[in-house]
């Protein structure tokens, strides 16, 4: 039965939470069903809990979303102690059951250990990856059986809806969150509140609300992992939203690619809807609003807003010219508002705990928290929720962890693929929209990985403007055919072909793709060259002039030698050499035959007297 | 009917000129005399921006930018140059690019030449068909001829226009997108009752006029043509020649 009224709302929270009252503190696991976990076999860990646990289990099982920590996935958390174990396995299954469920025993090899102290930590909560965080929209996906709108209710959901329709006028609505100072979280960093007024000034007989979940950056899955685990908050924030613009229809545009999103945001809408939370006269005050779910078809500039438009228009994916803003003319040329699943998930908490409570948090020009997603050569692996300023120190080393093998940093890419790359003696700078783009970089979606000492700089330039080159819808010649360039000249230089001149002309192509292109995604495409030709032009320079890679990386300017004096002849890499390079024998140094090596790797990777040298 | 044109006055490279709102700059230059270079604009067909010659510096509310003139609406007060420094070097690398996409087309190579640029840096994409993707004969097939046989097919550097699914069922083989096409990459031919659009691997069978005899237009085009402005079926027995002779 739809609910009518406000009181029918809280009504029903009541008993929820009675409900659960009653039932005591109850022994329960949490185990994480994200994607991301499944990827490390929790779907299996899964079932081996519904099938030890029985039908009739007094211990609570609840398969939650994405926590963020998934370098140590599958992650079990044992309540009401909050035990937190990583890596569990099926087999692990009966052990946790009876001894920490039972008896409140910690099993030790399943703990997570400090790689700074060598001590196990048995909470989630004195793990360093989360003290440091501040877990403001992301944080309830550990508390939430995302199927399960009875979650979100006993955590005070919809109560900001409740706030916003019965007691705030769309106007105020729109001042409160300009006042939050809410930018947008999907690369724009527009400030919130002002899309909105502008929108809800359009002239239109209908409007709509678009929320962009078409993430496409290579290692960011923040938006995913909030779709997936917390889908709900994304709606209130969406129906806040269309209250306060004057806009009744509205659009999820997700990627395809994320089949637990699309899944759980559509019972989220089916339970949102039959709850009257979602449809005709919502909870009585004559607002009415319905969502539809449009899967995306998986190309990088979908997730453009005007070229998401298009696509949900059934055309190809390609920006259009913004001359006349989104807000008057969008979506079917009626005035559109559109931000992304981050930017949504945030409106709840700006209004149900106000604007100048938000705005506490964060830097000048960037308010509250902001979502990472924290990859490449980094220790603990996964999302994170850090407020706005922030310096890139602490988050790498407080929060990540520092560097695997105690290799050094080298540098952190921001910002997707068409962000760009921040180098050491930047790691103090403080994280929002404007000192990461005045470190040549951007904000982005949040995308942030970590290079080491190992990674070649060219390289990663290269990696880059070829997923730009795939992926640039291709329809400006400077976009198009700059990336291609960039890219080939790139190539070059990787396999020992540059040529002096070739920094410049980089420069110049990169200007151009930026200055002549139509859309975002051009205007930002040269960030990766531009920004590692800035802070790592000496790399450039050793490619170029003197043919050889400085972090060994790119294959024909490098050669693998082992070091006689260091080998201890053991036998693994000519045990492990794929194209049989390696001689030797017991007790003998081995030797590479330089003429048979493909410069895999493998030799220096297995060598454990770090014998095998690269120049 | 006749309901007062809104004019609109601005400034193009110092002179103040006037043009109707909702005009978009590039043929308002165009009109009062300005040479801006522009490959994918076509007075019969939308505004698209793909070529990037036609870029501009504007400069509103004291805000300057480039942009391109063909698909910029025109607006009270903008300040527009049209052969600045930075509008002259990202044209040359522009055109550079073309050169290297197009390598036989002697306009683009006149063009390049016009604005001091002898060769391409890049290299010649291999078996360079001359096709720069600006999409016009896409545009003319879509929205003038309204057969829609042509689409855009995949994207980034692997972008090309082709008859959808590879299948030029729809290709009334007209000819406008040859007529169209900048670089001449489009080519038709005539052979005896045959007409091939080659690009599109379209061959026709041609209609004999009824008095002369000769193969004058595809009859799929012909039917398709009588059957949308449902006109007399009869409608086109004679050729163009003979029609006018006849009446005359």
């Amino acid at each position: 039965m739809p609910l009518k009224s406000p009181d029918e709302l809280e009504q029903l929270r009541t008993k929820i939470l009675e409900e659960r009252k009653a039932q005591g503190e109850k022994k329960g696991i949490v185990l994480c069903t994200g994607t991301g976990c499944r990827g490390a076999g929790a779907s299996e860990v899964f079932d081996a809990f519904k099938k030890a646990l029985g039908k009739k289990s007094a211990i609570e099982f609840k398969s939650t979303c994405c926590h963020g920590f998934c370098e140590r996935g599958p992650i079990t958390i044992v309540e009401p102690l909050g035990i937190f174990y990583q890596g569990v396995t099926p087999a692990d299954v009966p052990q946790i059951i009876a001894e920490t469920v039972t008896k409140g025993q910690v099993i030790e090899k399943l703990l997570y250990r400090d790689p700074a102290t060598g001590q196990t930590i048995p909470t989630e909560k004195a793990i360093p990856f989360y003290t440091k965080q501040n877990r403001l929209v992301f944080g309830n996906n550990r508390h939430l059986d995302p199927t399960r709108i009875e979650d979100y209710m006993a955590m005070g959901g919809y109560k900001a809806l409740v706030k916003a329709l019965f007691h705030m006028s769309p106007e105020e609505v729109i001042e409160e969150i300009k006042r939050s100072g809410l930018r947008g979280r999907g690369g724009g960093g527009f400030p919130a509140g002002r899309k909105w007024e502008s929108c809800r000034k359009a002239h239109g007989d209908i409007k709509y609300v678009i929320c962009n979940c078409d993430e496409g950056d290579p290692g960011a899955y923040m938006d995913r992992s909030l779709m997936e685990g917390n889908p709900h908050s994304v709606l209130e924030g969406m129906l806040i939203g269309a209250y306060a613009i004057g806009s009744s229809e509205g659009y999820v545009y997700v990627r395809n690619e994320y089949p637990l999103a699309v899944k759980n945001v559509g019972i989220a809408i089916e339970q949102a809807t039959k709850m009257g939370l979602l449809g005709k006269d919502i909870l009585g005050s004559g607002f009415d609003f319905s969502l539809v779910i449009n899967k995306g078809g998986g190309a990088f500039v979908a997730g453009e807003s005007s070229a998401l438009m298009a696509s949900i228009e059934g055309y190809v994916a390609e920006p259009r010219a913004k001359h006349i803003h989104m807000t008057e003319s969008g979506l079917w040329e009626r005035p559109t508002n559109l931000n992304n699943v981050e930017t949504w998930a945030n409106v709840p908490v700006i209004i149900e705990k106000g604007a100048d409570w938000y705005a506490s948090i964060g830097t000048q020009g960037s308010k509250g928290t902001k979502i990472f997603s924290l990859v490449g050569k980094i220790n603990n692996t996964g999302l994170i929720e850090v407020p706005m300023g922030m310096t890139l120190r602490e988050i790498v080393y407080d929060i990540g962890g520092g560097i695997p093998g105690g290799k050094r940093f080298k540098a952190v890419q921001t910002g997707g693929p068409s962000g760009g790359c921040i180098p050491e003696s930047l790691l103090d700078l403080p994280v929002d929209f404007d000192e990461l783009t005045k470190a040549g970089s951007m904000m982005g979606s949040g995308g942030m990985i970590v290079m080491d000492e190992s990674t070649c700089m060219v390289d990663v330039a290269k990696y880059f403007m070829h997923f730009l080159k795939d992926e640039s819808c291709g329809k400006c010649t400077s976009c198009r055919d700059g990336t291609l360039r960039m890219y080939e000249v790139l190539d070059a230089i990787t396999k020992g072909k540059g040529k002096e001149g070739d920094i410049e002309f980089l420069e110049e192509i990169g200007w151009m793709t930026a200055e002549a292109s139509l859309c975002a995604l051009g205007g930002s495409a040269a960030n990766p060259v531009l920004s590692t030709i800035r802070y790592f032009r000496d790399e450039y320079e050793a490619h170029i002039s003197a043919k050889r890679c400085p972090a060994g990386v790119c294959t024909e300017l490098i050669t693998f030698t082992i070091d006689p004096k260091a080998c201890i002849a053991c036998g693994k890499c000519r045990k492990g050499c794929p194209t049989e390079a390696i001689t030797g024998e017991k007790k003998v140094p081995h030797k590479i035959v330089q003429a048979k090596c493909i410069k895999c790797g493998t030799c220096r990777e297995v060598c454990p007297s770090d014998a095998v040298k690269v120049a | 009917m006749s309901h007062k044109k809104e004019l609109i006055k601005f400034q193009i490279d110092g002179l103040t000129v006037e043009a109707e709102k909702g005009q978009m700059l590039l043929p308002a230059a165009l009109e009062y005399g300005f040479e801006i270079p522009h490959l994918c604009y076509h007075e019969a067909v939308s505004p698209y921006g793909a070529c990037r010659l036609c870029l501009v510096e504007v400069t509103k509310g004291g805000r300057t930018m480039m942009t391109t003139s063909c698909n910029y609406p025109v607006d009270a007060g903008l300040d527009v140059a049209t052969n600045t420094e930075n509008v002259q070097r990202a044209r040359q690398m522009i055109l550079e690019l073309l050169l290297a996409r197009a390598p036989h087309s002697e306009k683009i190579r006149a063009m390049a030449r016009d604005a001091g640029v002898e060769e391409t840096r890049f290299r010649v994409i291999e078996d360079a068909d001359d096709c720069i993707l600006c999409g016009l004969c896409e545009r003319v097939c879509r929205e003038v001829v309204g057969a829609n046989a042509l689409t855009f097919v995949n994207r980034g550097d692997r972008r090309e226009v082709a008859p959808p699914f590879g299948d030029p069922i729809a290709c009334i083989a007209c000819g406008a997108c040859v007529y169209v096409c900048p670089t001449d990459c489009i080519k038709m031919k005539e052979e005896g009752d045959e007409r091939t659009i080659v690009r599109w691997k379209r061959t026709l069978k041609m209609q004999p006029c009824q008095s002369c005899g000769k193969p004058f237009a595809p009859v799929f085009q012909l039917n398709w043509i009588i059957e949308r402005a449902q006109l007399p079926k009869d409608f086109y027995a004679l050729c163009p020649v003979c029609r006018k002779t006849k009446k005359g």
